[in-house]
């Protein structure tokens, strides 16, 4: 809500600086986003009168004018607008005046006329962003007198971002009703006189939806002149607080929303059929509305209709084919209290947001209809005359909100706040916020004014005291709390070892976001069906990540486009993966991922460089699991996943379970992702690696441990791994350590078979072995190794 | 006799002696050095065959010739061990002279990398909170519009939810707008007294130099038999002067959050005016009423901070938009 100064002190003046007011409401609540001067600056421009004006000699379009400012000469000044005529009172920018810009007036001659000074536009004054010609000022504008001072220019429009709470502020009444507690002052309200009706047409008011609409005013005003302006007053006042001037009718009703808060509308009279009726709309029926768009009404909503069809949408906006135009003579004016519950959300259905609806879904004072119908008739005979007929009410009192009877205890103030506040306060804070209290025992019976609907429960009074009393005078003390120990369990490793491990061994940690971009998902997922997000930002952030990798892959392509070759990033977070037996279709399930990419460490002057491979990343994924203190039970197989590099990449199970991925990002892949060189990625689900198994110490052995080497051949397609569980499991537990130490192919080992040479360390807890042993057990493996995959030993 | 003997004897010694210190002093290396101990000291050696011809004496000249030959030993083994300490002395630096290094050249680093900006306030925060028995909790992303709004005491058309921006999958289905569902899901199934946080991503449909449309909140709630609003000021108080490092300016603005009353918006004073750091308040008795608590026995606060924003104040991080494209140049600046 934006408003102006000047208005609000027309109700209450403290004698507060403007800073101060707006400190002072924005502590209350009321947060003040910006303060600015209703207009810029400018200097030496005064009221003056057109006395002489005519036709320049040498151009069509000027004319060459006397102006009287009430000085003892007459101004002679050469003007172009259109609208300069004879007896205009117009605003006279004297030589030595400064407009804003900066721009000086000085003597000049246009086409061979001397011209001391500029009769200005609304615009030239920064009042407006654009005019028509120069300012017509009413014609009982003191002569001489200094525009800004006439027009009360030393005024700032104040912008409160009001919370959803306090729709009772949504009008100048409402605003200054609360300076007024603050400052503990009284309102000077407006004097609202009752018109008495000079003619007797009424229209029918049928309210069949009582509920919704519990009051509806109506008033006929007929014979009434639109061909006058408003007046400058009222649309300096309407300006200042945001809203442009239309026409006197629209003027009026909007200066008594922005005055009162309570919004009106009005009619054409002459486009009613009949009676007005309250009703929901039926099936199918439209409305075009003025803006001009159509509206397909749903049967929750409100209408305002006369007996053949929908004039407008109550609390919300009106029809065109009912509105006011230029040749409007007589009208029709709706003061209503629609229910909040019964407007709020449908502007919002129709894409419509009004200052209407917004004051309506947030409740508008249920006593304040005839104040507004009369005040709104008192403007209206003023400005654009007229003859008002009676006001015809309908209302349906139970339907209408009842003040709110609330029992305020002492004792709960007190626990909620953690402060005493003197009953002294308590009586005037309230007071003064127009809560009627009887003090009792516990503390108070209150009721509430009927203007808060946000005040209907103990909670909401105590919130009252403490924002009057100040949160700032509530003094700040520690919780108290009992000291339990809170459970800890040592097998649950948190998330942040993990990330330390991997942030030790040169990764970057990345935050990508959770919605990405759908193609480069399908080209790394093309069979699962990501959750999309309806109404996203971009194309590009509309699918939920199906896996982390999306988004660090695109990470990876921003940095490799900023020269940032050597990447290695991963990131911890929920994937949104497609499973229709989860709740909303998706498991979301947390996850850890990285990446790598580009050389193995920066340039050194005596490391030897290269590019990273799956290894690298296997070894970092080793280095997370075993954290575990379990990594045997993992296992990294073979996989065919369309995302990665088909003979580099593997999943990995935990105990058979699925776990996670890793592998180089299929080269097919590298363009559609915006890659550049081979990138490695792994994934694995948080929950396989975030439970630790406990040690179980074993104890050393004090005799002596042997190691034997041995270089079995397989052939290509054998896994290394195979083989190493194969001897584990035939070595039995003499055999403590099995090392794969080498890889060999090439001169002695057949084309398509490789060496493993593997260290086989055998130690006995409770004697020296004996060789016959140590031989025996190593025959056993070899010979388990050559049963399962033709393993032969290396000459 | 004894006379001529002696003194021919020690005239003799004297002319091994330094035959001795001369041949110690020819010896270039070890080696030969040791050549020279065998040929005086060995089991052949000169003066050791001088020992052996004591017995030819007589058993009064023979301690006296003793003790003039073990005396021409001692300096002998004198000689010996002085150059062989200067020999080996040089050797050893000689040897380190060939091992020296530049100790100025860059060593085998591997780079260590680092925890993202955002996560390591949040990791802060925990530490704050955990300290006073706060537990940190989890919730998910994908929210029902119940846990989300309804609990949250917004119901269906309600005026805040516009406020929210929210992004919906359908009319019951959001990516959580605020960490606070997690609060609902807290007390939902466990009793007070209760300490949590609870830090996590959170969504609105807003994207400008100052909104993304994902960012950041840590939840923060305590429940229990006599908590305060004074307390609640006091935590914040305590965690933004912690936070900060500093005594700042802090204030308590009356602001609006349908599950809090009374609620407020806190703000620190900075270089350029107040900034909003986060929103707080007392938990709203319907909302612990929904979530089976009984508000006339429990009273609790509940509060809501925005990560990014604080560590933009923290770190003199200028654009939002950075803690998100992930540019490592950014990334690492911080260690």
């Amino acid at each position: 809500m934006k408003f102006s100064e000047s208005w609000l002190r027309e109700w209450v003046n403290p004698a507060i600086s403007t800073e101060e007011l707006a400190a002072q409401i924005t502590m209350a609540g009321l947060e003040v986003d910006d303060i600015a001067p209703v207009a810029a600056e400018f200097s030496k421009v005064v009221i003056g009168e057109v006395v002489e004006c005519g036709r320049h000699p040498d151009a069509d379009k000027l004319q060459v004018t006397k102006i009287n400012v009430g000085g003892d000469e007459l101004i002679d000044i050469v003007c172009g607008a259109p609208n300069c005529r004879l007896g205009l009172k117009v605003a006279v920018a004297m030589v030595g005046a400064v407009l804003p810009g900066d721009f000086k007036i000085k003597k000049a001659k246009l086409r061979g006329q001397p011209s001391f000074g500029m009769l200005c536009s609304f615009s030239e004054l920064g009042l407006s962003d654009e005019s028509d010609g120069i300012m017509e000022l009413p014609t009982d504008a003191p002569i001489g007198t200094d525009l800004r001072q006439y027009l009360s220019l030393e005024d700032v429009s104040i912008d409160v971002d009001l919370t959803a709470n306090r729709a009772d502020c949504l009008g100048i009444k409402g605003l200054a009703r609360e300076v007024a507690v603050l400052n503990r002052m009284d309102l000077t309200p407006v004097t609202i006189n009752k018109t008495a009706s000079t003619i007797d047409d009424v229209l029918t008011i049928n309210v069949s939806e009582s509920a919704a609409c519990p009051r509806y005013l109506g008033r006929v005003i007929k014979g009434i002149n639109l061909n006058v302006a408003s007046p400058l007053w009222m649309t300096e006042k309407l300006r200042r607080c945001g809203v442009r001037s239309i026409d006197p009718v629209v003027d009026i009703t909007n200066y008594v929303l922005l005055e009162l808060g309570h919004p009106m509308h009005a009619f054409d009279l002459a486009n009613i059929d009949g009676a007005i009726n309250v009703r929901f709309a039926q099936a199918d029926e439209t409305l075009t509305l003025l803006d001009g768009k159509e509206a397909k009404l749903s049967p929750a909503t409100l209408l305002i209709a006369d007996d053949t069809k929908a004039l407008a949408i109550a609390g919300i906006f009106g029809g065109k084919d009912s509105g006011v135009t230029n040749d409007t003579q007589d009208i029709f004016l709706e003061s209503a209290f629609f229910a909040p519950l019964a407007i709020a959300g449908k502007a919002r259905s129709y894409g419509l947001h009004t200052d209407a609806s917004h004051r309506y879904e947030r409740g508008v004072d249920p006593e304040q209809q005839f104040d507004a119908m009369e005040r709104a008739t008192q403007l209206l005979l003023e400005i654009v005359g007229g003859q008002a007929g009676p006001i015809v009410e309908t209302v349906s009192k139970e339907n209408l909100p009842q003040q709110a009877k609330i029992e305020l205890r002492r004792s709960r103030i007190e626990r909620v706040l953690g402060i005493k506040i003197a009953d002294t306060d308590v009586n005037a804070i309230l007071s003064l916020l127009g809560v009627q209290l009887t003090e009792n025992d516990q503390g108070w019976s209150c009721v509430a004014p009927l203007y808060r609907f946000d005040i209907s429960i103990e909670a909401d009074l105590i919130e009252e005291l403490a924002r009057v009393y100040g949160y700032n005078n509530i003094p700040n003390e520690s919780p108290m709390a009992t000291l339990s120990m809170t459970k800890h369990n040592e097998s649950q490793l948190s998330i942040m070892k993990l990330r330390q491990v991997l942030v030790g061994r040169g990764f970057n940690e990345a935050i990508t976001y959770s919605f990405v971009d759908p193609k480069a998902q399908k080209v790394l997922f093309p069979a699962l069906d990501a959750k999309v997000l309806p109404h996203p930002i971009s194309v590009d952030m509309s699918v939920m990540r199906v896996s982390l990798w999306t988004g660090l892959l695109q990470a990876v392509s921003h940095n490799q486009k900023r020269q940032q070759s050597r990447l290695r990033l991963f990131e911890t977070g929920l994937r949104f993966y497609p499973d229709q037996t989860s709740e909303h279709g998706v498991r979301q399930e947390p996850m850890i991922a990285g990446v790598i990419t580009g050389n193995i460490s920066d340039e050194h002057w005596d490391i030897e460089n290269r590019s990273v491979d799956f290894f690298d990343l296997k070894g970092d994924v080793e280095a997370l699991l075993e954290l575990t203190c379990d990594i045997d039970s993992f296992e990294f197989r073979q996989t065919q996943l369309s995302a990665l590099h088909p003979g580099q990449s593997a999943e990995i199970f935990l105990n058979d379970q699925s776990v996670g991925f890793i592998g180089a990002i299929h080269p097919q892949h590298e363009k559609a992702l915006g890659l550049n060189g081979r990138t490695i990625v792994f994934e694995l689900t948080q929950s396989s690696i975030l439970t630790r198994k406990l040690p179980q110490s074993a104890g050393l052995s004090k005799f002596p441990a042997n190691r034997r080497d041995i270089a079995l051949v397989v052939e290509e397609a054998v896994n290394a791994d195979d083989v190493i569980r194969c001897i584990k499991q035939a070595g039995g537990s003499q055999l403590v350590t099995i090392n794969l130490f080498d890889v060999y192919r090439g001169n002695g080992v057949d084309d398509g078979y490789k060496s493993l040479a593997i260290a086989l360390t055998l130690q006995d807890k409770n004697r020296t072995l004996e060789e016959q042993e140590i031989s025996q057990t190593v025959e056993q493996a070899i010979a388990a190794a050559s049963d399962s995959f033709g393993a032969k030993l290396r000459d | 006799m004894i006379v001529s003997v002696r003194g021919s004897l020690m005239q003799h010694l004297q002319q091994i002696v330094e035959q001795a210190e001369a041949e110690v002093n020819q010896a270039s290396d070890l080696n030969a050095l040791d050549l020279v101990r065998v040929a005086f000291l060995g089991k052949k050696g000169q003066l050791t065959l001088q020992l052996k011809s004591l017995g030819k004496l007589s058993n009064e000249e023979r301690p006296k010739a003793g003790q003039l030959i073990n005396q021409a030993k001692q300096q002998v083994q004198k000689l010996l061990s002085v150059k062989g300490e200067h020999m080996r002395t040089a050797a050893l630096n000689e040897k380190l002279a060939q091992e020296s290094i530049d100790i100025t050249l860059p060593g085998r680093r591997t780079n260590v990398g680092n925890i993202h900006p955002v996560n390591r306030t949040i990791e802060r925060i925990e530490s704050f909170f955990g300290e006073l028995g706060f537990e940190v909790k989890a919730g998910p992303e994908i929210e029902d519009d119940y846990h989300n709004f309804d609990a949250l005491n917004i119901p269906a058309h309600h005026p805040a939810r516009e406020d929210h921006d929210t992004f919906f999958f359908d009319p019951k289905t959001v990516l959580r707008t605020q960490t606070s569902c997690v609060q609902i899901r807290t007390m939902e199934t466990e009793q007070p007294p209760l300490r949590i946080i609870s830090p996590g991503r959170v969504y609105r449909n807003d994207y400008d130099q100052t909104h993304t449309p994902m960012f950041h909140q840590v939840e923060g709630l305590m429940v229990d038999k006599n908590v305060s609003f004074t307390q609640l000021k006091g935590i914040l108080h305590d965690f933004l002067n912690n936070f900060f490092e500093e005594d700042l300016e802090i204030r308590f603005r009356p602001s609006y959050f349908p599950f809090t009353e009374p609620s407020a918006e806190v703000d620190v004073k900075g270089k350029n005016g107040w900034l909003e750091v986060l929103g707080c308040g007392m938990v709203h008795p319907d909302v612990l009423r929904s979530a089976g608590i009984d508000p006339e026995i429990y009273t609790g606060f509940a509060f809501g901070m925005g990560v990014e924003r604080l560590t933009m104040l923290r770190y003199g991080v200028d654009d939002l938009r950075s803690f998100f494209e992930n540019d490592v140049r950014f990334l690492q600046q911080f260690k």
